[in-house]
């Protein structure tokens, strides 16, 4: 390799389609899915699976505390409001003196902002109950828990999971940052591939590429989830 | 055939907090077993605060209200609203549940078996002039006249002896509304349950009460009559005005020829004994005869004349 020419890393042994730098390379993907992106999307998978699993874990039951006691509602949504106006890396800044350049690191950061976003939603759906439907419930003599359980947490399943497609497609998204601090998720080949003189576009593009992809799956699964659990709301109103 | 229940309104008085004036101030009432009994009253009068403290949806501040003799504070709530049918304007059907659903809603509270709700269902569903298909469907594909009867088929679900309805059909529109205030007078002489009804339409109030209570601003009881007694005898300028004009014709409307001693014989137009002295009356001046003749069918019941009418009155 001379100093003149652009600077590949050596990918092993790069085709021509590699060593050119073409648009996207087939052959370059075929062959580092198992070492590069196979591992980096199930990683990526992980990322987000944990951050919005403990996001909602923390939300949910935040949201039924501020839907019981409407006092609690506005501290807890200006909170959370506040962590969302931190820029992701600077949050992710903010937290490594405490825990270090670590996978819990980049949890906690997403977790806070599935948190911000599934908060408001999951009140808001508890709030959805028409007031009449509520008032219809209690006044046949169901008790606050069974009003809950049977009326309005059904009722705000629609908000709940719109909540969710929300925190899921940016979670993937913003996921991708961690990789300033970790060699981990769909962001770090990114990061490699960007790291080049000359960004290898391929690595750019396939990794990108997976995270798009998985972000309109989560999305699609999420509508077929409330397709299922709601069927109300398939039909056309009368 | 369930039981009905006798409810006394004893000295209630509620006010709101931050409010002067009381919204029910001081009502006493008392409504027999079986009765249908309209709160009427110009917006504002109370009449919904007094509804929604028999089934204490609104606490009141003094006074006792009995069902059946029994203080309703010294019952448990929930026991108390499922032994009380409660239709509100809006009808707050749950859109999450179908028809069959939202009917069974209090017989699964009190742990009906599963058979024994489905068989009430669908007898639910026939009484309120729906079919047994329509609890498949969910309220959002029902017109406002369907959500409505839903909304009767499941207050009257687990057979209470009481019903609360707050401006029920106030929603619809005039046709739907008339065809459903029928078929409630007809299901109120079929289920025999108490019935504590609110609108602020007087006629509506005239219509379907046996006994009405008339509320004023300020929830003071105005008067508490028969239909018949109140446009005969308005107690003050407030009731006289709030019931309008036309009171005798009013009166005559609330009576059909068949409950009058008629004159012997044939004499006139033949009518059907079911037509009210009114239409009578006005039938009378428009065909300039002295006299019609009641008749079921070919059988003669006796005549009606003019004069027969001021008698009532
Ligand atoms: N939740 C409430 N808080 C304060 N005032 C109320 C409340 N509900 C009703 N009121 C007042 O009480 C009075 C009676 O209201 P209401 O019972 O709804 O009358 P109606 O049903 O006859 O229209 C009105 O002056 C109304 O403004
Ligand atoms: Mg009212």
């Amino acid at each position: 390799m001379d100093g003149n020419g652009p600077v590949i890393p050596n990918f092993g042994q790069g085709d021509a389609c590699v060593t050119g730098d073409h648009t996207f390379c087939w052959g370059w993907v075929r062959d580092h899915w198992s070492d590069t992106l196979g591992p980096a999307l199930w990683q990526h998978v992980e990322l987000t699976a944990v951050a919005v699993g403990i996001g909602f874990a923390i939300a949910f039951p935040l949201a039924l505390l501020a839907h019981r006691f409407r006092k609690l509602e506005q501290p807890l949504g200006a909170f959370s409001a506040l962590l969302y106006t931190i820029p992701s890396i600077a949050l992710f800044q903010l937290l490594v003196p405490f825990t270090g350049i670590t996978w819990t690191t980049v949890e906690i950061a997403l977790v806070a902002y599935t948190l911000v976003i599934l908060f408001p939603n999951v009140v808001a759906g508890l709030r959805s109950a028409p007031p009449d439907v509520v008032e219809a419930a209690e006044g046949m003599g169901l008790t606050r828990l069974q009003v809950l359980l049977r009326i309005e947490l059904p009722l705000a399943l629609p908000a709940i999971v719109a909540g969710l497609r929300i925190a899921v497609v940016s979670t993937i998204s913003i996921g991708t940052i961690a990789a300033f601090l970790l060699p981990k998720g769909l962001g770090y080949p990114i990061f490699v591939a960007l790291g080049n003189p000359i960004p290898f576009k391929t690595e750019i593009y396939a990794a990108g590429g997976l995270a798009v992809g998985l972000a309109l799956l989560c999305d699609a699964g999420l509508v077929v989830l409330r397709w299922a659990l709601a069927p109300w709301t398939r039909l056309a109103r009368a | 055939m369930s039981s009905a229940a006798e409810i006394v309104f004893d000295r209630v008085t509620k006010r709101y907090p931050g409010r002067d004036e009381a919204a029910v101030d001081d009502l006493s009432l008392e409504i027999p077993a079986g009765a249908f009994c309209v709160l009427v009253g110009p917006s504002g009068g109370g009449k919904t605060t007094a509804l929604k403290m028999v089934n204490r949806l609104i606490p009141f501040d003094s006074g006792e209200i009995r069902i059946d003799g029994r203080d309703i504070r010294t019952l448990p709530l929930t026991e108390l609203r499922r032994g009380i049918g409660y239709v509100i304007q809006q009808v707050g059907l749950f859109p999450h549940m179908t028809v069959g659903d939202n009917v069974a809603t209090v017989p699964r509270l009190l742990r009906w078996s599963k058979r024994r709700t489905s068989e009430r269902v669908i007898e639910l569903l026939e009484l309120v002039g729906l079919e047994a298909a329509d609890a498949k469907r969910y309220p959002s594909q029902l017109s406002g006249g369907q959500r409505q009867r839903v909304g009767l088929a499941r207050a009257l679900a687990a057979d209470p002896p009481l019903l609360l309805m707050d401006e029920p059909f106030g929603a619809l529109d005039p046709i739907t509304r008339h065809r459903l205030q029928t078929e409630l007078r007809r299901l109120h002489r079929d289920v025999g349950k108490t019935v504590i009804f609110v609108t602020h339409d007087i006629d509506e109030a005239i219509q379907m009460g046996d006994r009405i209570a008339i509320l004023r601003e300020g929830g003071v009881l105005a008067q508490y009559a028969t239909p018949d007694a109140l446009l005969a005898d308005p107690v003050d300028d407030f009731v006289a005005q709030f019931i309008g004009g036309d009171r005798a014709l009013r009166r005559l409307a609330l009576r059909t020829l068949d409950e009058l001693p008629l004159r012997p014989g044939e004499s006139g137009p033949r009518v059907a004994p079911e037509t009210t002295v009114r239409n009578a009356v006005s039938l009378l001046l428009e065909l300039k005869a002295d006299a019609l003749t009641v008749a079921d069918g070919d059988r003669v019941l006796g005549s009606f004349r003019l004069a027969d009418a001021s008698e009532l009155l």
